[in-house]
């Protein structure tokens, strides 16, 4: 079967791009704005609902992430060679996708709905804000409606020979086009717009997520600091620390 | 013995007047931008009250500062490192806009476009957070000079304890002021909550303060500090904090708050202090044997083993000098008379407060009150208008025994002054009943009464001599006029000017941005001046500083 441009473009294009924006994009981000590398937190603003929202999103997320290190990362081979039956593996899949799905969906919609119909909440959010939320509401239902809806309660669809390895091809040069290509087109919505949110991860808080503080469980407890001469800022580059009074957000 | 220096500040409360100069000053200084509206990094409190934010010192609902654990470890009271990892996401002991007061401001356009002949037009508030109309509930300073006490000043957690005998009635009520700043602590516990390790304490001088380049606004810092004097700027998403105005410091300069202060009560110099004894300070069992801790941590500039290591450990001549002039180790150590506040949180704060003495609230009944010998205050301190009980659980975790002798001594030099003014008999033994000699008492009322701007400010300055060579290095590569909007900005220097066509012709040269424009210099003001003003739509250079997350 011949690959066609528009496959080229969705499937080997368009996530290389992705991926290139995403190298360089936080390089950029990394050197030239680290005061804006924050969460931005708006739990002064509103707490009540916060409390349930985020802690459901972030577990969720990562729950949903080690799902799909084990499902797209770990080749369908591996598993098997440690005598995983396919089946056991659905099964767990399933189940174990399902309780993300729901934490995640939980988080998200309350979330949302937060950040949408809170007034205080709504008047922090950038542009790119509503970017990387419409993208990861997508990512979030397309992602969840297979599994509950395919392979908890439908037959099955086994994304493991066909999206996985296109993935992997992605990482190591040879990217099976024609097995995306053929995928139902909600995996194809989904992977889309997962590398669309790579490519817009360095512009938005969403880079708060590489700065999750894991070495404070080993530091010790207060920080000294010397009183160093530091440069100027870069020429060029800005280097404002606050922004300036009247300045809309 | 590891000694350290540390800037702190003492303030006499017997002179503050509530005017707020001190806030107003540094809201103007530090915290006049979006985002800070609501942040006061110094602010005034009327005691009894609920303070800003409010409740903030009731840590058993906030969980600020430290907390000895069932072994007598020390611990951070809101939870250990994993605890704070794990409730990263929600952070339950943040307060949130509404215990400071949401910030607004007024719709004085209203006011401004009201046409004449109206009926007076009012300006409506409007909340900062959300550009919207808003009803204001609460602000800081909401129950200033006790307004609406009967109210609010039973929330004042220091009165727990006192409820029998403290009413909010006219005649008995009382009142003082309390200025607030960052307490720059020997064992900050903000900078211990801290995940990102972006809050730090400077080696130098103990100032403590957050980078904000790595602050990644985990909010821990807020809850951790159990002053509440870590504020969340809502617009950058970033904690900001006091800083001891320290540019200014390090030139030598007092706080602005220190150098508007009306009232001239406040003390800025240095302590010396042995940073190996800090953590075991800070683990005293006894909650009321934490102030004595504390003194035990400062050292002594006079003792010249002390200065011997003190410049072993590379504290600079003209600092351990500035030591021994220090009117706040005066204050704090030699007289005894200022107080830690609330330090029972554990984390050895270094803006002390010298407790306000009161009139005798009910002189008839007064125990020991003498009509004939109305200075004699001593029998009276417990007859206070200000109860010795409150003033204790503000400074020295509810033990009166230290404010009794800071307030008798207090009376002392009052007593002695007064004698001496009005030719009056004394008793001899006055000075040795508040544990002084007389030119102890002495020097102390010239330190609380006459002392003058450079005995009340004793700032060594920084020793900036690396930054200047390296600010001299960076000033050979660049203009150091090219900060955002200064002078200089946009320009690579001089190298933007690069002359195009022949001598002699139209000046006009290549500017970085590739345009071609007109240069001003040299020009007559008469005939064309061609690229002066950039076409209809162009854009300007996009700034990369203001990509991304906005």
């Amino acid at each position: 079967m011949n690959t066609t441009t528009a496959q080229i473009f969705w499937w080997v294009a368009l996530p290389y791009f992705a991926l290139g924006v995403f190298v360089v994009g936080h390089v950029w981000r990394w050197r030239y704005d680290q005061f804006g590398w924050t969460s931005r937190s708006t739990q002064l603003q509103e707490r009540r609902r916060l409390k349930w929202g985020a802690p459901l999103f972030h577990y969720g997320t990562f729950a949903a992430i080690a799902g799909h290190v084990i499902g797209v990362l770990i080749p369908q081979s591996w598993t098997k060679a440690i005598g995983i039956p396919e089946s056991g593996y659905r099964w767990f899949s399933a189940a174990a996708g399902t309780v993300a799905a729901v934490l995640v969906i939980g988080g998200i919609v309350i979330l949302a709905t937060r950040r949408l119909f809170v007034p205080r909440v709504r008047a922090t959010t950038a542009p790119i804000d509503y970017v990387a939320l419409t993208l990861l509401l997508i990512i979030v239902f397309t992602g969840i409606a297979p599994t509950i809806g395919i392979n908890l309660l439908g037959g099955g669809y086994d994304y493991r020979t066909s999206v996985a390895p296109w993935f992997r091809g992605l990482f190591s040069g040879s990217p099976d086009v024609q097995a995306i290509a053929h995928a139902p087109v909600i995996y194809q919505v989904h992977a889309t717009a997962a590398w669309l949110i790579w490519a817009i991860w360095p512009f938005s808080r969403l880079v708060h997520a590489w700065s999750y503080p894991v070495w404070y469980l080993w530091r010790p407890y207060i920080v000294f600091r010397s009183r160093v001469a530091s440069h100027p800022n870069e020429p060029g580059t800005g280097g404002r620390k606050w922004r300036k009074i009247g300045v809309p957000y | 013995m590891r000694v350290m220096a540390n800037v702190a500040m003492v303030m006499n409360l017997d002179k503050c007047i509530g005017c707020h100069t001190c806030s107003v000053t540094c809201k103007q200084v530090w915290t006049n931008r979006p985002g800070t509206e609501y942040v006061y990094f110094n602010n005034v409190e009327t005691k009894p009250g609920v303070g800003y934010p409010r409740r903030y010192e009731d840590q058993e609902q906030w969980r600020g500062g430290w907390a000895l654990d069932k072994k007598g470890r020390l611990q951070l009271k809101a939870g250990g490192r994993l605890r704070k990892l794990l409730t990263i996401f929600y952070n339950p002991d943040l307060p949130t806009i509404d215990d400071y007061g949401d910030p607004w401001t007024y719709d004085y356009q209203t006011v401004i476009d009201a046409p004449l002949g109206t009926p007076n037009p009012s300006a409506h508030s409007i909340s900062a957070l959300t550009g919207r109309d808003m009803t204001v509930q609460w602000g800081s300073n909401f129950d200033d000079d006790l307004a609406g006490a009967p109210r609010h000043a039973a929330g004042d957690p220091n009165l727990s304890g006192l409820e029998e005998r403290v009413r909010m009635e006219f005649e008995q009520v009382f009142m003082f002021y309390l200025p607030r700043i960052c307490e720059h602590c020997l064992n900050p516990s903000c900078v211990a909550s801290c995940p990102s390790g972006a809050m730090y304490k400077r080696s130098e001088d103990g100032i403590v303060l957050v980078d904000q380049d790595r602050c990644r606004g985990w909010r821990m810092c807020v809850s951790g500090c159990p002053y509440k004097k870590v504020y969340f700027n809502h617009r950058t998403g970033k904690a900001e904090k006091c800083t001891f105005c320290f540019p200014r410091i390090e030139a030598g300069q007092p706080t602005v708050c220190s150098e508007t202060c009306v009232g001239r009560l406040r003390y800025l110099g240095l302590f010396l202090y042995d940073a190996d004894k800090v953590l075991d300070a800070a683990a005293t069992p006894d909650e009321q044997g934490l102030y004595e801790a504390q003194l035990g941590v400062f050292l002594d500039p006079e003792d010249p083993e002390v200065r011997a290591a003190a410049a072993a450990d590379g504290i600079p001549h003209d600092w351990i000098e500035a030591a021994r002039r220090s009117p706040v180790y005066q204050l704090a150590v030699r007289h005894r008379v200022a107080l830690p506040l609330h330090p029972e949180y554990r984390t050895l704060p270094m803006v002390w407060y010298i407790p306000p003495l009161s009139p005798v609230a009910d002189v008839v009944n007064a125990t020991g009150y003498d009509a004939d010998r109305p200075d004699d205050v001593f029998a009276t301190i417990d007859s206070l208008r200000i109860p010795v009980e409150y003033l204790a659980n503000l400074f020295t975790a509810g033990d009166p025994a230290p404010i009794r002798r800071v307030l008798r001594k207090l009376a002392a030099v009052r007593a002695i002054q007064r004698a001496g003014q009005l030719g009056l008999d004394l008793d001899e033994d006055l000075p040795a009943s508040v544990g002084a000699s007389d030119e102890e008492l002495d020097d102390l009322y010239r330190l609380l009464a006459i002392a003058k701007y450079e005995e009340r400010y004793v700032i060594p300055p920084a020793h900036a001599e690396e930054a200047g060579r390296l600010m001299g290095q960076h000033e050979q590569l660049f203009c150091s006029l090219d900060t955002d909007g200064g002078p200089g900005m946009g320009g690579h220097g001089i190298s933007s000017y690069r002359p195009t066509g022949t001598p002699g012709s139209p000046q006009t040269f290549e500017a970085e941005d590739g345009r071609t424009r007109f240069n001003l210099l040299g020009w007559s003001g008469k005939g064309q001046a061609p690229g002066l003003f950039p076409d209809r739509g162009a854009v300007s250079a996009h700034d990369p500083a203001e990509g991304g997350l906005a």
